[in-house]
């Protein structure tokens, strides 16, 4: 397969074969590497030759192999003849980042970090098959998976303001939960209100750097040391049941022959079934919108516990990295109604874009990208670039370079946690392998995917958060 | 051996044998839930019942291992061992009828890894003896 570089930070696969348009990846010298080795640009290709595909198929600085559509994957498809792909948005719907600004600095936190990350994981149920707090009724569920963060607000979990500083407002108004299969309501019946495992996260970070004081000012970040919150998680079970149940349903319906991966099964936005994974992934997202909101708010309520106030802990705002939505974009010369799907990445809406909050109108969207745990993370803000290079998309995160079994292999959950302590970083977990399997050394160089990042324009450099306490669940 | 881990990446990729496929789908149940904790650390206390359809093989597979899952996200449960596993060939497909046996989780036992599904990349099904089963799973 033909890989040609563009230029310093951009490489295309040319459309050949049954490609529809052609495919862009946004890297670096370094990065472009490690996707050369792995599924990444098949899967990427894969993705271009997709119905109804606009303009490209796109991937992302930290793209990596994934299933169907590769991890950093962005395409959008025409309303009439395109698809939805539940491949397209992974299975972990709505996973995403929230983060929380204090009026708290380093000093403030640096004795009671020990303490308030210990009330957290009381607080917030983390780990495998950990249930949440509250047992809830199969119809209280369906109301979650319909209204979203709203439904979290109503009930006290948090403010008014917290939904105008989430992505959607914290509700997808799709949303039909009744096309939830009775497993994915009973997945997310014990799960409200749980950070789940893996690479989930909640960490107390500190303001380390601000490269945009202006942009980073209208964020609520004002200087270096001031205490920050970010939750990482997403629908847990009943997100990843909605993605198994329309891949059994679209396979049971169309067949799984003449796809170039059985993982990218898809239905036509038009038909009933993709209007009904839509309708079901929508759920889904909701589901996940209230679970960091309920989250946050039991932050504030430790915070409030242990220093005595939350005041000023005000929504930076919440992004999503895994989904599926409308949104309008320019192709060929004038703005036109995609469904545009980002896997494994975020919206970067630059400037002037009504979906974003007020606030941010002028300056673009605020972008999160976690490190791995243990290091760096970054905000960014959204571009008007990013409009024409990548449908208004940047990267999400690290991505792995070493294997789970490799790193289990080679560290010691003990051993991490000295060594971050070493470093100043404080961590908490239930389970000591899951912590080996997370070293930060099993991830890819963050920094380099936020420079691909911020050269190429997709999203531009705001602040470098570290973290001071994580919990991992 | 009833199965062995490969080298993946990002997530985790597994081959699972047996002399019959019966045998290979239990061991590849064996090897699902050794991602998550020590599955002969787990009493064998409990049974869970399931059954599960597929318009082919990997459709069958796949929704087999899913039920562990599921099993562990609505009932707590841990497998510890698959007691009986039924596969029956019919016009429009495959069912497979399952008895898990294993314990329910209060914190007792460690948790180690989140398997959040079950994949159909490099799925791989050989159904001759020696009958083999290769799985990747998003982690």
């Amino acid at each position: 397969m033909e890989l040609k570089r563009l230029d310093q930070f951009t490489w295309e696969i040319p459309r050949h074969g049954d490609m529809k348009v052609p495919t862009i990846i946004y890297s670096s010298s370094q990065l472009v590497e490690g996707i050369k080795r792995d599924q990444t640009l098949q899967q990427a290709k894969n993705v271009a030759c997709l119905p109804g595909i606009q303009r490209a198929a796109y991937a992302m600085p930290d793209a990596h192999q994934g299933y169907g559509f590769p991890i950093g994957g962005v395409a959008a498809f025409d309303r009439d003849e395109g698809i939805i792909s539940p491949g397209g948005v992974g299975y972990d719907i709505n996973c995403g980042v929230r983060l929380l600004k204090t009026d708290f600095s380093e000093k403030d936190i640096l004795n009671v970090r020990s303490k308030l990350l210990t009330e957290i994981l009381q607080e917030v149920p983390a780990g495998v098959g950990k249930g949440g707090v509250t047992r809830l009724t199969e119809q209280t569920l369906r109301e979650v998976c319909a209204r979203g963060s709203e439904w979290a607000v109503d009930r006290g979990f948090g403010t008014k303001q917290d939904l105008l500083y989430t992505e959607e407002v914290g509700r997808m108004p799709a949303a039909d939960p009744s096309y939830l299969s009775r497993r994915a309501v009973e997945r997310g019946l014990p799960q409200l209100g749980t950070l789940g495992s893996g690479n989930h996260f909640l960490e107390i970070q500190k303001v380390d750097q601000i490269f945009d004081h202006d942009i980073a000012h209208i964020f609520g970040i004002h200087e270096a040391g001031q205490i920050l919150v970010m939750i990482h998680c997403g629908s847990r079970g009943l997100g990843h049941q909605v993605a198994s149940d329309y891949i059994r349903l679209m396979e049971n319906a169309f067949g799984t022959k003449n796809l170039p991966d059985r993982q990218l099964i898809y239905a036509p936005l038009g038909s009933d079934l993709g209007k009904r994974y839509y309708k079901s992934m929508s759920s889904a997202v909701n589901f996940a919108f209230a679970n960091r909101q309920m989250i946050a708010h039991w932050v504030r309520g430790v915070f409030k516990k242990v220093l005595g106030t939350a005041e000023g802990m005000d929504q930076v705002y919440d992004v999503c990295h895994n989904v599926a939505k409308f949104e309008k974009h320019e192709v060929e010369g004038r703005l036109k109604d995609v469904c545009i799907h980002r896997k494994g990445a975020t919206r970067s809406f630059g400037p002037g874009r009504e979906e974003i909050p007020e606030g941010y109108r002028d300056v673009g969207q605020p972008v999160f990208i976690p490190g791995s745990m243990g290091t760096a993370s970054y905000i960014l803000v959204g571009t008007p670039e990013a409009e024409s290079l990548s449908f208004s998309s940047t990267a999400h995160g690290a991505g792995r370079v070493m294997s789970r079994h490799e790193a289990r292999r080679r560290f010691r959950g003990e051993q991490i946690k000295r060594e971050m302590l070493d470093k100043g970083i404080e961590l908490k977990s239930v389970s000591w392998k899951g912590v080996a399997e997370e070293a930060p050394q099993v991830y890819k160089n963050v920094d380099e995917v936020v420079r691909v990042s911020h050269e190429t324009g997709i999203g531009k450099l705001v602040a470098r958060t570290v973290p001071l306490g994580v919990m991992k669940g | 051996m009833k199965y062995r881990y490969l080298e993946h990446t990002a997530d985790a990729k597994f081959q699972a044998f047996g002399q019959s496929l019966e045998e290979a789908f239990q061991n590849a149940a064996l090897a699902t839930a050794g991602l998550m904790w020590d599955v002969q650390a787990i009493a064998l206390k409990q049974t869970q019942a399931s059954e599960v359809r597929g318009i082919d093989l990997k459709q069958l597979l796949l929704g087999f291992l899913e039920e562990i899952l599921f099993l562990l996200d609505t009932r707590r449960f841990l497998l510890g061992t698959v007691e009986s596993v039924e596969l029956i060939e019919g016009h429009a497909g495959y069912s497979l009828q399952t008895v898990f046996r294993g314990d329910i989780q209060s914190g007792q036992y460690e948790i180690f890894g989140d398997v959040k599904a079950i994949t159909y990349n490099e799925m791989q099904i050989q159904r001759s003896a020696p009958c083999l089963v290769q799985v990747v799973v998003d982690m």
